[in-house]
């Protein structure tokens, strides 16, 4: 475990995870930077997605899942029974590894989580709408055709708008599951360039399963294996020079 | 805050109207035992299962309603049975899903043609053709308005339902069955017959099963071509009456004569344990074959 | 196989062809547009527009007052309670209520009816046939909730929405061409069935003007009208089930239309 200088967002002390019999974390304790992109990396199965769930206690959704731990977000952790969940949720903003467009409009998508918030003025619905598209470039493709369904478009296009939907809700932490694996390159590659921009206002964290991915747009690593964290440091250190042995050998290639 | 309230406040809702969407069977039931209740307590066992059904003298025997009900749905179902599941083996194996995507919701459309019309459609062809072709056959006279008519347009009534469910669950059979067979160099038929249909069989007796449940409670179309007769019918072409036909027919007389509306209550209650227990026993095998599957 | 298949469609074929064959030739205009005057079930004039209205208002209100308590059941059973024993409880309750014959539902209807004191109405008869397609609507509606897909409820609940949003802004949205499907099957049922307003809505000449007015049917107009010994009455029997029939196949049919149309805005 490393000592980190900057200040941590978000702070996973004792995690544990387990569905039904399957413990998927064991005593997980990491820390999060903030306004910096963190990846979590590891091969299937070792908890990944749990883990990056966990932060916007999403694991609440599956049946006959328990846990223990804290995660602490400003001071305050998420796993007492007195947060209020869903403003936990507007502050950390999900991107899914399979676009997932709502049933509605691309401008309905984007004023969904602002409109229930709160938000019901309609100039200031359109500017939220704008801007966020803009901060996914995917406002130039798609600004004649707003009140279009969101279904219509391509998955590249999808993948955006769903960013775009999660900024609009002005989140501070971004939690990212897999974006772009499916994803065709041009796609992916635009997305990984949109994550790297917005790490300038935003924390990231993303799962990745590419540990090129995790060396092109992390900087932090965080490495996983059967539901214990093995290591964890800034990208340099992890990818090139790890500590542990079992980085070292994942790492080389003998695992992922 | 206020959006938490919301949602405790729906939730709350929804549950309650969820619980009161369970309870209609037992408000039913309770409601009819209540009203039969009195007839119960009047009259003994034996009285009830006679063949005297002569409200103005006090006389409630149901024997002839339970007979007849029995025999136009068991006819039904002996017509309904092979066709409907024959029908349903060439939906699920052999139809090619073009045709399939034709047929089901051709099949489904037979579902929602209402009983009055089917009734109708009973008068209009079945009642002659029983009268005028069928009985002259077996050396019978009838005014067509028998059993056999009764059991000919509930068949096709309950074609709809045991189409369905045994198509449904003939699908569920695992793909792997039927390549395992073939690779055997099994025909399509041998396959079908001795791998698909062993598999399925608890859910084509369950299909079955609902079939007799919707027959048995069939008022409308039966009541317009069973001919209303109360007495024990001695073949098919007879006249009968069925406990639906019964309770539908009687509607004006009830309130003048004693206790004859806690009879009909009765009549109405035996009909809701007869298909309460068949269509429990219908589910209990789905449950089981889906937790398999 | 193959000849039960027709057996099958060819029982389907007769009843609607002879129906509609004995029927539309009978029905005219004044059918459509006139209430029975004096001696028309002797074989006078008038027609049988106190039946259709009667009918359209009665499935209607049954209808509506059914979607009122099936879709937040079908919803709750779905993201409230989804696998629970209470879930499961529920789910072979409503399939029982399925199963029970209309006629009891008239019965149960009519008792009611009497002990709190209703006479035949409009209002008895949409209670009994809202209670006849709940059942119905929610079986039909948990097939198509179950549907919708888990990721996009996820997506829902990740930008912060509560249950009740995701339940009502998403998970309707997403499963609306069902949801239109129940709600015109049910309304198919509701309309043809006569069981259950037999007891329930009474029967009269007029239109209905108030929810305690009684209500003729379409389907005790055609069980009525056949019983008459007039042939012309009789005919006027078929142009009545010929009528009902037409609005039961248009129903399906724009179910199905309508469920194609509303189809644009799903996530695949």
């Amino acid at each position: 475990m490393m000592k980190d200088p900057l200040k941590p967002i978000l702070s996973v002390q004792n995690l544990n995870v387990s569905y039904g019999e399957q413990q998927a974390l064991k005593n997980v304790t990491v820390n999060i930077p903030e306004k910096r992109i963190t990846a979590i990396i590891g091969p299937s199965g070792c908890g990944k997605s749990t883990l990056l769930k966990s932060m916007n206690r999403l694991i609440d959704l599956t049946e006959g899942v328990k846990y223990s731990g804290k995660i602490f977000y400003h001071d305050t952790d998420i796993f007492d029974a007195k947060t209020d969940v869903t403003y936990i949720r507007k502050k950390m903003g999900l991107l899914a590894q399979k676009p997932c467009p709502l049933p509605m409009s691309i401008y309905d998508n984007v004023a969904y989580g602002p409109r229930i918030h709160g938000q019901e003025n309609k100039k200031e619905l359109d500017q939220i709408v704008e801007r966020c598209l803009r901060s996914a470039s995917l406002w130039d493709e798609v600004k004649d055709r707003l009140k279009a369904p969101a279904s219509k478009l391509s998955l590249g296009q999808q993948q955006r708008l769903c960013l775009a939907r999660a900024l609009a809700v002005d989140p501070e932490i971004l939690l990212c599951d897999e974006p772009t694996s499916a994803l065709d390159p041009i796609s992916a590659q635009s997305v990984e360039e949109l994550l790297h921009e917005l790490r300038k206002d935003y924390t990231v964290v993303i799962v990745t399963h590419i540990l090129r991915q995790a060396m092109r747009l992390a900087d932090y690593v965080v490495f996983l294996y059967l539901g214990e964290l093995i290591e964890y440091g800034p990208v340099e250190k992890i990818l090139k020079n790890p500590e542990n042995a079992t980085t070292q050998a994942y790492i080389k290639g003998i695992f992922s | 805050m206020n959006r938490r309230l919301n949602d405790l406040f729906a939730s709350r809702l929804m549950l309650g109207v969820t619980i009161f969407a369970c309870l209609i069977v037992f408000l039913i039931t309770l409601v009819l035992f209540q009203k039969a209740g009195l007839i119960l307590t009047t009259d003994s066992l034996s009285e009830l299962i006679s063949s005297a059904w002569n409200p103005w003298n006090r006389q409630f025997g149901f024997y002839p309603f339970i007979v007849g009900t029995i025999w136009v749905t068991g006819l039904a179902m002996i017509l309904s049975i092979p066709v409907s599941l024959l029908c349903a083996i060439y939906l699920a194996e052999y139809a090619s899903n073009k045709v399939r995507v034709i047929l089901k919701p051709l099949i489904d459309l037979l579902a929602g043609i209402p009983s009055v019309i089917y009734g109708i459609w009973g008068v209009l062809v079945v009642v002659p053709f029983v009268r005028d072709y069928l009985a002259p056959l077996a050396g019978a006279t009838t005014t067509g308005y028998s059993i056999l008519a009764g059991g000919i347009v509930l068949a096709i009534m309950v074609f709809p339902i045991i189409i369905s469910v045994s198509e449904e669950v003939l699908r569920t059979v695992s793909f792997e069955i039927r390549e395992a067979s073939f690779a055997l160099g099994a025909t399509r038929w041998q396959t079908v017959k001795h791998a698909v249909i062993q598999k399925s069989f608890p859910g084509l007796v369950a299909a079955i099963i609902l079939g007799f449940s919707r027959a048995f409670g069939e008022t409308m179309a039966v009541l317009m071509v069973v001919g209303n007769v109360a007495r024990v019918p001695s073949t098919i072409f007879d006249s009968g009456y069925t406990l639906p036909a019964l309770i539908a027919n009687s509607y004006g007389e009830m309130m003048s004569i004693p206790l004859y509306d806690s009879a009909l209550m009765l009549a109405a209650l035996i009909l809701l344990l007869v298909v309460f227990i068949f269509n429990i026993t219908a589910r209990l095998i789905m449950t089981k074959i889906v937790k398999r599957s | 196989m193959l000849v039960s298949t027709f057996i099958v469609l060819g029982g389907l074929l007769a009843v609607i062809t002879m129906v509609l064959v004995r029927g539309v030739p009978a029905l005219s205009i004044s059918m459509l547009t006139q209430t029975p005057k004096g001696g028309y079930y002797l074989g006078k004039e008038g027609g049988i527009l106190n039946a259709i209205t009667g009918s359209l208002y009665l499935a209607a209100g049954a209808t509506g007052l059914a979607l009122v308590i099936s879709l937040p059941v079908a919803l709750y059973l779905e993201e409230y309670i989804g696998k629970s024993r209470f879930a499961d409880f529920a789910r072979l309750m409503l399939d029982i209520s399925w199963g029970i014959p209309s006629i009891v539902y008239g019965v149960f209807g009519f008792t009611i009816m009497l002990y709190i004191g209703l006479k035949s109405s409009l209002l008895g008869g949409i209670i009994t046939v809202a209670l006849f397609e709940i059942p119905i609507m929610v079986r039909v509606m948990d097939e198509v909730l179950k549907m919708v897909p888990s990721d996009l409820k996820e997506a829902s609940y990740a930008l912060g929405s509560t249950r009740f949003e995701t339940v009502f802004k998403v998970m309707v949205r997403q499963a609306l061409p069902g949801i239109l499907t129940a709600i015109l099957l049910a309304f198919g049922r509701g309309i043809g069935d006569a069981a259950s307003v037999l007891f329930t809505a009474g029967y009269t000449d007029y239109i209905p003007t108030s929810l305690f007015d009684p209500a003729a049917t379409l389907p005790l107009a055609v069980l009525f009208q056949l019983g008459t010994p007039f042939p012309e009455v009789q005919t006027r029997a078929y142009a009545s089930a010929a009528i009902l029939m037409i609005i039961v196949l248009s129903l399906s049919i724009i179910s199905r239309m309508l469920a194609r149309k509303f189809a644009k805005h799903i996530v695949a």
